[in-house]
């Protein structure tokens, strides 16, 4: 419970044994009142054991879905138990779990809530066609939302019972669409989307990619996906 | 006449492989449907190759043998998306499934210990039903 609200949060996790039982353990540390439930997206490795052992309940898929299935996976066990809140958070311990009260409260005045890098708070830089990516987004889903949205691919997402219940019905499990068709289709529906900023830490394992080719390539499905979500039905 | 041959056999051999998987039932009814109309067609051109001649002249085709070809590579460009739209949409079906599936086994694995007299019980009601 936080200010009287049921929360759940929900940990997709993909081959992540090496940062995901501390990931859980701090969650529970300073959010004891709050349920985690871990979603195992078909790792090969110990993430579900190691998550078990960690206190979190786990949701094992039966093989590698990708974010976007592991989430609806938790949405609709959220909307299935009667959560009011359901906060998405890095299995690689990037996302402070000191933020999730603060992202709790935003969502008072709105159904989604975006925990964001670029907002002020914290240092986060990126280079290269994956800024390019990162500001187009921003530029056009703000325009959309009407309020500024710095950091629209952030893992870290708080959604009201209105918004959980959406998703358990309807979450796109393509690459990118969990993040930006997500907000579009939110943002079309006149859901009301803020943002919250938070500081992210270095990730305890796993590391980020930056070759060229890959960021370009990461440019060029944002963009498809973005033209797709703002024609789709 | 050669040319006549090698369609007529070719298009007869299609007609054969469908019927057979039709027949052992390896094959979807829409899609056998589909197969059976397109071998339908195909036979008697494989026949008379000519066939189309005068139709292709009136759209401006020299040779009908060359609508044909046209026509067909037409239609297997359309089944291509076709199939794409059904894999997708069997994905879609998979995936709910496998999500179907690790929410009931997290149910599971939380229900609360089964009281061993109510299993006994429930078995031997089991047990009485099989016998009935």
């Amino acid at each position: 419970m936080i200010n009287g609200k049921r929360v759940l949060i929900v940990i997709p996790a993909w081959n992540e044994e090496a940062s995901v039982g501390h990931t859980v353990g701090e969650v529970r540390g300073e959010l004891p009142d709050v349920d985690v439930l871990v979603v195992d997206d078909g790792s090969g490795d110990r993430t579900c054991e190691v998550a078990r052992e960690a206190g979190a309940i786990i949701a094992r898929l039966p093989y590698n879905l990708g974010v976007g299935g592991a989430m609806r996976l938790g949405y609709r066990y959220g909307y299935e138990h009667g959560y009011d809140v359901v906060i998405q958070v890095d299995a690689d311990g990037q996302h402070d779990p000191r933020y999730v009260p603060k992202l709790v409260d935003a969502l008072d005045e709105a159904d989604f809530v975006i925990g964001a890098r670029f907002a002020g708070e914290g240092d986060y830089r990126v280079r290269g066609p994956r800024r390019w990516a990162m500001t187009v987004l921003s530029a056009v889903l703000s325009r959309m939302a009407g309020t500024r949205l710095s950091d629209t691919t952030s893992g870290f997402r708080a959604a009201n019972r209105r918004t959980v219940e959406l998703f358990a019905r309807w979450y796109p499990v393509e690459y990118l669409g969990d993040t930006i068709e997500v907000l579009v289709r939110l943002l079309r529906s006149r859901y009301v989307v803020r943002q919250v900023p938070v500081t992210m830490r270095p990730r305890r394992a796993g590391i980020p990619s930056h070759s060229p080719i890959k960021s370009t390539l990461y440019l060029a499905r944002a963009l498809v996906i973005l033209v797709l979500s703002m024609v789709r039905r | 006449m050669k040319l006549t041959v090698l369609t007529a056999v070719t298009g007869l051999v299609l007609l054969l492989i469908i019927f057979e998987l039709v027949r052992r039932r390896q094959l979807r009814e829409k899609y056998a449907v589909l197969w059976g109309a397109v071998g339908i067609v195909v036979l008697p051109l494989g026949f008379f190759p000519r066939l189309l001649d005068t139709v292709s002249h009136l759209v401006g085709v020299v040779s009908g043998v060359s609508l044909v070809l046209f026509l067909g590579v037409v239609f297997l460009l359309l089944v291509c998306v076709h199939l794409s739209w059904e894999v997708s949409r069997l994905e879609e079906e998979t995936r709910t499934l496998a999500e179907d599936l690790a929410l009931l086994r997290t149910e599971v694995r939380n229900l609360p210990p089964a009281d061993p007299a109510q299993v006994l019980a429930h078995e031997k009601s089991q047990v009485a039903d099989d016998q009935r």
